[in-house]
């Protein structure tokens, strides 16, 4: 066996593949073609469209095959249904039942509910509990009657006892035990709120009406306190949230009583309700009209007021202007605010086609308005030392929900009539910010310079100007003014805010007017008000508490311009990304200008401006990569910085390209995705100046792509994975020879080569250890189709580089008990046989491989089949360890069978030896009975086809000698 | 062996006229059989008077006169001695609400002084080692819609300090101006009172004005009488220093129970009278005081 004397068998490639080429058929457009898509022309015609576009000429039966998809729904497709359903109100879909209904309730539901257009209460409440905020300490102050046993007696059923021990526990609220909280900080304070909440749910779980209804009163008691002012917001907040659980627990508890035998419908009118649910709800009302105090009884009613539908129909229509009226005999004008905006809230959700009521309130509103000015609140306000623009902040939210009620889907000559009564209220300030905030931005749009001679009328005392201007430009990012008036608006609001003292303030109000400047006005205007904003907010590093401000101004800028070149031709755009001085922020500020840049530049840039400044940016990002940087985190960066080396192109000047890419190098040398980014785009050049060239080189693109090599070639030792490391080494290696540069081939390839050693067993591929020897054979293979081609160097032996690589895959340690070593002395008989070939399969143009610089040359020939009989000895010598133990069976089978693959395609069988060599590996492979039958199958087939060429006839004798082992 | 007794009406609100009929059941929930000497149900009307102990002095001598008026009373057999079987066991009854002779049923009032009670009471009467069951039932009358036509007679006020009476300083009194109107005087019992109350000026502010709902009580006989007034309820519709020349609404359901047509018999009278308080923030306190007549309709 030792003795194998190898010949390759000589191949002509052209004739294989001639032989191999199916015919080609020509396949007439418009044919039947299985790829060819299916269209559905017309989604909305039934029928027959369909059947034209799918027809296929090639089918011969008589109906054409209905796409199964669109044939389940009956012509039109849901998706196009609902797009078409929204687009126009009309409801087209009138042959699906369903749909249609759907489409009509929904119709329905639009008139007479709110839409989604309206903003809920839940938007506004986070805002508001998250602006009014204090450090003041605050007190909860409670009289609850401690339960001293008034557990109903079960013996009196009377109803008049039962009444009279209620109102008596009623009254008890007054005298009862009080409990108060004092020096509650705010979270405190909330707390407690919350704990109310749950004790409210619990008592009402538990049966005890009375209880919940005790601890609502008292909560809506606390909102007439008004002591820590700045907080009242934040506790309207928080206390009608109980009023909403007490009004949804005792409508479900009263809804659940009419259940029986069947839930009321959504639309139930008062005679589905049965006798025992209205008398409960009567009694309900009659409790809460017998609550001594007018706040709390106001509350609590307007907090049930849906359960008026299960009495009568007219109910809430009644009770709404009743407790609008009510509302007046509240004092303090903040807390009838507030309670006004509940009330509308409430209406707003259970009948808001009442209209009438919610104007009233506002009139109302209106009417007391001079309560402000008026001597109780101010004295409080001296108490509290409250100035008078914070003061009126406070009612804001209250006003903005009124209006915002009003405003929903109101008629344009109602807006102008309350435009009007703000006017003659000697513009008032607060109410002009309600307005903006709460109208229609086209509304408010339309009549923007009004607006501004309106703030600019008002006196400086009140309502703080900033906050006019940002709600007046709010409306303005939303809508658009009349052209004409653009710039002379952007001028008058510039003039104010810019006049504001406050930083945070300042940049509270300047964010905003961001969004207008940059809808509207050039780059120029921008600046301008960026250099504003610089000015502004450096002076004691405001800016450090104004980070998201900044940022959204940032956000705002990229929205409007997508053109960098225009956006760094912004003087102060750079300057302005000086101020993120936190490394967080800064980081996060480059990355969205990245991502924006990543996704509007469509064309690759040379423009310097661009370039200095994303590489500034870049610099940024990469700089804060450091030790504790996550992966995900520099993966993330790392693609960044790549979408912007990409879409750099200095066109021909490729010489600017590689120094730009030294500098990148230079600054992103912690970032290895971009390292390997930098070295791909260096190969692209070189490969970029070959195709320029035509494939020749002039002296001076010799020498660039060389320098191109060599950038690679310092590039790459610096990278830390080893498998990046090597297939940069083939990859570059493969562009130099293309570039004819075949000294730095060489030194790529045999780089490749020393490093192999140093692959490591396993690696970890997205966190998880694997064998890296399938990676690692993949390589090799790759490596080895290159090698067809790299010319053998002058100074070194005949196949220098093949020998280092199997001396290298030699002393490789391999896994145990793996076959791995001797698969790739498998691969490299196929390469030692093409390499022994008279024409090669492949070749590099203008580069001379070994078989012109040998010539068929029979010393290089028979060095050749020397060293395929040595590895044919090893794997002889593998196959017969293998054979040793009972386990490797299957592996020696596959082995064999590869091997055998191998001597048939590369090797010459007429040699005898050979041809012996072949059926006992055939006859090895099958010994065991782990060979596939099916495989053999085709394999003998195969062979007994190619038999049929000449010069391989002695193949049929081979085949006669091939056994196929039945499996019996 | 628990046992449970209880009458329930047909009627969600037990609200009954005169000449309707009172129906319902008495239920009956026990474990097993349960042995007894007869059921009997009755309905009484009684009127309560009681004299306060301010008036008793006075009115010693015929303290005994006060004793209860029975307005109504029957009484039916509802089973025989005999078994109740195991479970639950429902016995139909009805009761004609009509009176005797000339007696007039009066509307259900819960007072402090005058006490107009209906109640149904079941009575189980047990062999001698079980207590006797019982079991009470309040029902509610309503009296006989009014037939004449209810005339509102609204009424105009206007308070300053010198419409008032019994103040001591005149001249330490700050000044002010309330004017406001009650749209009803005679007042239909199921509708709210209502009107409205303007503060035109005043140079304290104001902390809260009030409604006080008081009823006037008289008991008496040919030998004298006691007259008593107490508060049924207090409802702020003002709190604090409210905007001056802003109608604030007046608005105060009447009570259920605690509130009646205004009645007047020989020997008790039951009447109503809304005080409108103002509170100064100086603790000053104005009163304005309008007698209504409640009935209904």
């Amino acid at each position: 066996m030792a003795a194998v004397q190898w010949r390759s068998r000589m191949r002509n490639y052209e004739a294989e593949l001639q032989r191999c080429r199916p015919e080609a058929a020509l396949v007439e457009f418009g044919d039947y073609h299985p790829l060819k898509p299916i269209m559905v022309t017309d989604t909305k015609t039934r029928r027959g469209a369909r059947k034209g576009s799918t027809s296929s000429s090639s089918s011969s039966s008589s109906s054409a095959p209905a796409d199964p998809l669109s044939s389940m729904l009956d012509g039109t497709d849901p998706l196009s249904m609902f797009a078409a359903a929204s687009a126009s109100e009309a409801p087209v879909m009138s042959h699906s039942a369903s749909t249609g209904d759907l489409g009509r309730k929904r119709k329905e539901k639009s008139e007479e509910a709110v839409g989604l257009d309206f903003e809920p209460w839940s938007a506004k409440r986070g805002e508001i509990l998250a602006r009014f905020t204090t450090t003041e300490k605050l007190s909860i102050n409670l009289f609850m009657g401690s339960d001293r046993g008034k557990a109903p007696s079960p013996g009196s059923s009377a109803v008049s006892e039962k009444v009279r021990t209620r109102l008596e526990e009623l009254d008890d609220l007054e005298e009862g035990s009080q409990r108060e909280l004092l020096n509650l900080s705010q979270q405190d304070y909330a707390n407690r709120i919350e704990e109310l909440n749950q004790s409210l749910k619990e008592a009402w779980a538990s049966d005890q009406k009375v209880k919940a209804l005790k601890i609502v009163i008292q909560c809506s008691k606390l909102l007439s306190d008004t002591s820590v002012i700045q907080f009242y917001p934040s506790k309207f907040v928080l206390i009608t949230d109980i009023l909403d659980t007490f009004g949804r627990l005792v409508y479900d508890r009263i809804w659940t009583m009419c259940s029986d035998p069947r839930p009321l419908p959504d639309s139930f009118t008062v005679d589905d309700v049965n006798d025992t649910a209205k008398e409960t709800c009567l009694n309900w009302f009659f409790k809460i009209a017998s609550i001594r105090e007018l706040l709390p009884r106001l509350y609590v009613e307007a907090a049930i007021l849906k359960c008026n539908r299960f009495l009568n129909k007219s109910g809430i229509q009644e009770t709404l202007p009743r407790l609008t009226a009510m509302i007046r005999g509240i004092g303090d004008p903040l807390v009838a605010a507030y309670t006004r905006a509940y009330l509308c809230r409430v209406g707003m959700e259970v009948a808001p086609q009442l209209k009438d009521s919610l104007n009233r309130n506002f009139f109302d509103l209106l009417g007391t308005f001079r309560q402000i000015s008026g001597e109780s609140v101010q004295n409080q306000l001296v108490q509290q030392r409250v100035e008078v623009p914070e003061y009126l902040t406070l009612y804001s939210p209250a006003i903005n929900w009124i209006l915002q009620c009003i405003a929903y889907r109101a008629p344009e000559a109602l807006l102008t009539e309350m435009m009007e009564r703000c006017k003659k209220l000697g513009n008032n300030t607060l109410l002009l910010n309600s307005v903006m905030r709460a109208f229609r931005p086209e509304f408010v749009a339309a009549r923007a310079t009004d607006f501004i001679s309106m703030i600019k009328d008002c006196d400086e005392a009140g309502f703080p100007k900033h906050l006019l201007f940002g709600s007046l430009g709010r409306s303005l990012a939303c809508a658009d003014p009349p052209e004409s008036e653009r710039l002379t608006i952007l001028n008058e609001a510039w003039k104010v805010v810019t006049k504001v003292r406050s930083p945070q303030d300042y940049i509270n109000c300047a964010e905003i007017w961001v969004e207008f400047t940059c809808r509207h006005f050039t780059k120029r205007e921008v600046n301008t008000v960026l250099a504003d904003i610089i000015k502004h907010m450096t002076p004691d590093r405001a800016f450090e508490d104004a980070y998201p401000q900044l940022q959204s101004v940032i956000r705002k800028i990229l929205t409007y311009f997508h053109d960098f070149s225009v956006l760094f031709s912004m003087e102060r755009f750079l300057p302005f990304l000086d101020m993120f001085q936190k490394d967080s922020v800064r980081v996060e500020v480059c990355r969205s200008i990245m991502e924006v840049f990543i996704k509007h530049q469509v064309e690759p840039t040379r423009d310097p401006v661009i370039l200095n400044a994303m590489l500034h940016i870049c610099k940024t990002m990469h700089d804060s990569v450091n030790a504790l940087t996550l992966e995900d985190e520099k993966r993330s960066l790392a693609l960044l910085i790549i979408g912007f080396i990409r879409m750099v192109s200095f066109g021909r000047d490729f010489e600017q390209q590689l120094s730009f890419c030294v500098e990148a190098r230079a600054t992103f040398c912690n970032l290895e995705p971009v390292l390997v980014q930098l070295i791909h785009t260096v190969n692209q050049l070189a490969m970029e100046t070959s195709r320029v060239m035509k494939g020749s080189h002039s002296r001076k693109t010799a020498a660039f792509v060389r320098a191109c090599a060599a950038y690679s070639f310092i590039t790459i030792p610096s990278l830390s994975s080893i498998f990046s490391r090597l297939s940069l080494y083939l990859l570059s290696g493969q562009v130099a020879l293309a570039n004819q540069c075949l000294s730095q081939a060489d030194a790529f390839l045999k780089a490749a080569v020393s490093i192999l050693p140093e692959v490591p067993r396993s690696i970890s591929i997205e966190g998880k250890l694997r064998s890296s020897e399938s990676f690692l054979l993949d390589f090799i293979n790759n490596f080895l189709a290159t090698l067809l081609v790299v010319p053998d160097h002058p100074e070194h032996g005949v196949l220098y580089l093949v020998r280092g690589l199997l001396n290298m895959v030699q002393d490789y340690t391999w896994e145990d008990n793996s076959d791995a070593k001797v698969r790739v002395y498998v691969s490299a008989l196929s390469l030692l046989a093409a390499m022994s070939q008279e024409t090669y399969l492949y070749s590099i143009p203008k580069v001379d491989s070994n078989e012109t610089l040998y010539g068929g040359d029979p010393k290089f020939l028979t060095e050749i089949n020397k060293l395929c009989e040595t590895l044919i000895g090893q794997i002889l010598d593998h196959l017969k360890t293998l054979g040793r133990d009972e386990q490797s069976t299957r592996r020696q089978g596959t082995l064999a069978f590869s091997l055998f693959g191998i001597l048939l395609s590369h090797g010459d069988l007429r040699n005898n030896k050979l041809s012996q060599l072949s059926v006992n590996l055939w006859n090895l492979s099958h010994k065991h009975g782990y060979c596939e039958t099916r495989i053999s199958v085709r394999t003998l087939e195969c062979i007994k086809h190619q038999a049929q060429q000449p010069d391989m006839a002695h193949l049929t004798d081979t085949v006669q000698r091939l056994a196929l082992q039945s499996r019996t | 062996m628990s046992v449970t007794l209880d009458i329930r009406l047909k009627r969600a609100n037990k609200v009954y006229h005169e000449g309707e009929v009172v129906a319902g059941v008495i239920l009956l929930v026990c474990k097993e059989a349960l042995q007894h000497h007869g059921i009997s149900l009755s309905m009484e009307g009684l009127v309560n008077l009681q004299l306060s102990s301010k008036s008793v002095g006075v009115f010693e001598a015929f303290y005994n006169s006060v004793k209860p008026i029975q307005l109504i009373s029957s009484n039916i057999e509802v089973a025989k001695a005999g078994k109740v079987p195991g479970g639950k066991t429902e016995i139909p009854f009805e009761f004609p609400l009509s009176t005797k002779g000339n007696k007039v049923l009066y509307e259900t009032y819960h007072g402090v002084f005058v006490n107009i009670q209906y109640t149904l009471r079941c009575d189980m009467k047990r062999s001698l080692l079980a207590k006797d069951l019982t079991r009470n039932c309040e029902f509610i009358v309503h009296c006989q819609p009014q037939k004449a036509k209810v005339v509102p007679t609204p009424v105009n006020f206007t308070i300053t300090p010198d419409t008032l009476q019994n103040i001591r300083e005149r001249s330490a009194l700050p000044k002010f101006l309330i004017r406001g109107n009650l749209d009803a005087t005679n007042c239909v019992i199921s509708q709210p009172l209502t009107g409205e109350v303007v503060v035109e000026h005043s140079d304290v502010p104001i902390k809260s004005i009030e409604l006080q709902l008081v009823r006037v009580e008289t008991c008496g006989c040919a030998e004298g009488y006691a007259r008593d007034a107490t508060e049924i309820q207090n409802i702020q519709i003002a709190e604090g220093d409210v905007c001056h020349s802003l109608a604030i609404p007046i608005y105060m359901v009447f009570p259920r129970l605690f509130t009646c047509p205004t009645l007047e018999t020989t020997n008790f009278k039951v009447e109503f009278e809304v005080n409108i308080v103002i509170v100064l923030h100086d603790d000053h306190l104005i009163t304005e005081n309008f007698p209504l007549k409640l009935c209904r309709v």
